[in-house]
């Protein structure tokens, strides 16, 4: 790789992908501490629910950006965000676990679930973005 | 987890390819087995809900957390500052990788085994009189877990990937590298923090 090539790499604008996936994660993370804070109340799931659809619509928003990036490095990007994505499927699958082992009710449940969805999404994403970005279009990972 | 905050200040003037980039690898697939020995030792706690074995794997774990992130963020961290270049970035391909691996699993064991800890205890139930301490507590983790995924650990792995590159770029690795120090305080608060709460249920 030339520096001039690997400086314009370093140097390209993108779409505030990060800043989206970053607030989809404080989604995820505000969601389940307002469910946690209350346990076992039986209270409203709604400001829980409210913050994880703004989580989802962060999450989708940076997908739809990443995917009209061109040309971007997406064998770099695939192989971060594959690998991290089994890694952080692994550690989002033993918190599911717990809950559904600690009989969680089903309503409180489905919210955790899917606020353990964002955050085994969002990771892998913001990882591979945050590699790839700054990788030559076309290069794959060493 | 402000490993290396020292490493920015100087690293603009660090030339491309100013040496030849050690050979390492990013992620110390050795290491993999332990990671998984150790989480099969939590399912296992968890499932059998032993209480002596969550309060270890929450101890234990909780104790390294805290003590490697202040630990390398106080005290290797300067000590790295004080390194030349090539020094850095040799300590930098050999240490990172393996943090890369530690911390995630320090924090898995750590939250996993207190949750279910407390719950075994009682302590999530809103009516336990130190509640309060607890909703600190989740707070202060979020934020910490916020701080650790969302901005050092990609951090962290896109400055590994630079260094694996046969000409990487200071400038981009010293940007990379603020983060850690504008987060250094906000985790030593945190951690700080963590301690005083869990103390303070403990003894409650």
């Amino acid at each position: 790789m030339s520096d001039a090539a690997a400086e314009r790499a370093a140097e390209r604008r993108l779409p505030p992908i990060s800043q989206l996936c970053v607030g989809s994660l404080a989604c995820a993370v505000v969601g389940t501490i307002l469910v946690a804070a209350r346990m076992p109340r039986d209270v409203s799931l709604l400001p829980s629910v409210l913050v994880l659809a703004l989580g989802a619509a962060l999450l989708v928003g940076s997908i739809v950006l990443l995917a009209r990036i061109s040309p971007f490095a997406w064998g770099v990007f695939r192989r971060v965000a594959g690998w991290s994505l089994v890694g952080y499927l692994v550690i989002a699958g033993m918190v599911e676990y717990a809950f559904v082992y600690d009989s969680t009710p089903g309503r409180v449940l489905a919210v955790l679930s899917g606020t353990l969805a964002l955050f085994a999404v969002d990771v892998p994403l913001l990882l591979g973005f945050s590699v790839a970005r700054y990788q030559l279009p076309g290069e794959t990972a060493r | 987890m402000s490993e290396f905050a020292e490493l920015a200040p100087t690293a603009p003037t660090m030339p491309r390819a100013a040496q030849a980039p050690p050979s390492f690898s990013i992620v110390p697939v050795q290491a993999i087995p332990i990671v998984a020995v150790v989480l099969g030792g939590l399912v296992a706690a968890i499932a059998g809900n032993w209480l002596w074995a969550l309060d270890f794997y929450h101890v234990v774990g909780g104790g390294l957390w805290t003590g490697v992130d202040l630990f390398v963020g106080f005290v290797v961290g300067p000590i790295i500052g004080r390194m030349s270049i090539p020094a850095r970035v040799e300590f930098s391909t050999r240490f990172m990788p393996k943090m890369l691996l530690l911390m995630p699993t320090l924090v898995t064991m750590t939250l996993a085994s207190g949750w279910q800890l407390a719950r075994h205890l009682g302590n999530l139930q809103a009516g336990y009189p130190h509640h309060p301490w607890l909703v600190a507590s989740y707070i202060v983790v979020g934020v910490m877990a916020l701080v650790a995924i969302a901005i050092l650990e990609p951090a962290n792995l896109a400055v590994l990937f630079e260094l694996k590159k046969p000409q990487p770029d200071g400038e981009l690795i010293a940007r990379l590298m603020r983060r850690f120090i504008y987060t250094a305080g906000i985790t030593g608060v945190a951690q700080i923090a963590t301690l005083v709460i869990m103390t303070r249920v403990a003894v409650a």
